[in-house]
């Protein structure tokens, strides 16, 4: 008899997310919604050359909720994403790789980017 | 293209489930089971253990059903004290050696897996092979250019014997290259954490004389490079070192050597 086709055994199904995955998943997700955001941003710019009329569309979108929603969502990957590559840079030069700076240095990345997307936002919000 | 899916064969059903009669203290065991003479997906089954009537170890627990309760159930064992490596297993979500990890570390039921994204043989036995050759891709022993002294042994000073530690100590039970998602997606082209610690402990031996040829064997986009620091080998090694450190001195020697 053919001996059945070997099963694969079950990887991210059962592989317990931890910081060290998560993170790393994160900065990929940031780094490719950063290049999406780019789009937005190139349009943001050719609506200022089309004259007053479409920037002012532009900006319309741009202030509405989702907008907003969206430039928040933005502002945030963008810092995750500067902070984390700092942390990646350390580990290029094969510093502060054992397990406890890891996790040390991942949980100074998520408050240093809440941090400075709150920073971000305080500013543009009080200088309207 | 990576395949984040199960395929169809290889989806886990619902097992049998064993009940402990008149035990006191009763942990469940959730183990997956694959057997390649019937014609069924795998599925896992559920052991109920009496924790007054077993060992303290996961490893105790698996010996405990094949003994008393099911001996039908297949795994590797061997020292049963974490220096050789066979009973390296999936348990409670992380890779790590049945021997070593103890059951009340473990709260809720005990799920026991094969090592993720391996062929398997039976139940909780995964195919090494290609892992194995892998490893022997690396030429694993000292290399020389210059003649061998024929009357003594080839010395080392105590500082470069102590770049060994660390790298040393591995056993090659597989457990960070299993855990690593970019060996799941990309294992027939990247050597994986455990492969690569291996190769650096033969790059720094001061008594190796191979060193440019070791290095040109990995500078590949696939080889080394499919590393992307996301350290799942060093949080689950059961041996406490550091594969993922080992990958980036490699990265740096690459770098300084241009």
């Amino acid at each position: 008899m053919a001996a059945q086709q070997r099963p694969l055994s079950p990887h991210l199904q059962i592989y317990k997310p931890q910081l060290t995955s998560i993170m790393s998943i994160l900065h990929r997700a940031t780094g490719i919604f950063l290049a999406a955001g780019t789009l937005a941003l190139v349009y943001w710019l050719l609506s200022i050359a089309g004259g007053a009329e479409s920037y002012k569309q532009a900006q319309g979108i741009f202030g509405s909720l989702i907008g907003l929603l969206f430039l928040f969502g933005w502002s945030f990957a963008l810092f995750y994403h500067l902070c984390n590559g700092v942390r990646h840079l350390f580990w290029d030069a094969a510093k502060g790789m054992d397990i406890k700076s890891v996790y040390a240095s991942g949980k100074l990345v998520w408050f240093a980017a809440t941090v400075l997307t709150a920073l971000a936002w305080g500013l543009a919000l009080t200088t309207k | 293209m990576a395949e984040f899916k199960l395929p169809a064969h290889s989806v886990v059903n619902k097992g049998k489930t064993f009940k402990a009669e008149g035990a006191k203290r009763v942990k469940r065991f959730v183990v997956y089971r694959w057997n390649p003479d019937d014609e069924k997906n795998p599925a896992t089954d559920t052991y109920e253990i009496d924790l007054d009537n077993c060992g303290p170890m996961v490893l105790d627990a698996l010996l405990k059903i094949k003994n008393e309760i099911d001996s039908t159930l297949t795994f590797r064992r061997s020292c049963r004290e974490g220096i050789c490596g066979s009973c390296a297993m999936n348990i409670d979500g992380k890779n790590t050696l049945a021997c070593t990890k103890a059951i009340e570390d473990i709260s809720g039921d005990v799920k026991v897996y094969p090592l993720p994204h391996m062929s398997v043989v039976k139940d909780l036995v995964p195919d090494l092979t290609h892992f194995y050759a892998q490893y022997a891709s690396i030429k694993p022993w000292m290399e020389t250019q210059s003649a061998l002294p024929p009357d003594r042994e080839m010395l080392q000073s105590k500082e470069d014997r102590a770049k060994l530690d660390g790298l040393y100590e591995c056993i090659l039970c597989a457990c960070c290259s299993t855990s690593c998602p970019s060996y799941w997606w990309n294992s027939d082209r990247y050597l994986g954490p455990a492969v690569l610690l291996q190769a650096y402990r033969w790059i720094i031996d001061s008594r190796d004389e191979n060193t440019g040829e070791r290095l040109d064997n990995l500078e590949d986009p696939f080889r080394l490079y499919r590393c992307h620091t996301i350290m799942n080998c060093t949080n689950t090694c059961p041996k406490g070192l550091n594969p993922a450190k080992a990958i980036a001195e490699i990265k740096r020697m690459m770098v300084e050597r241009r």
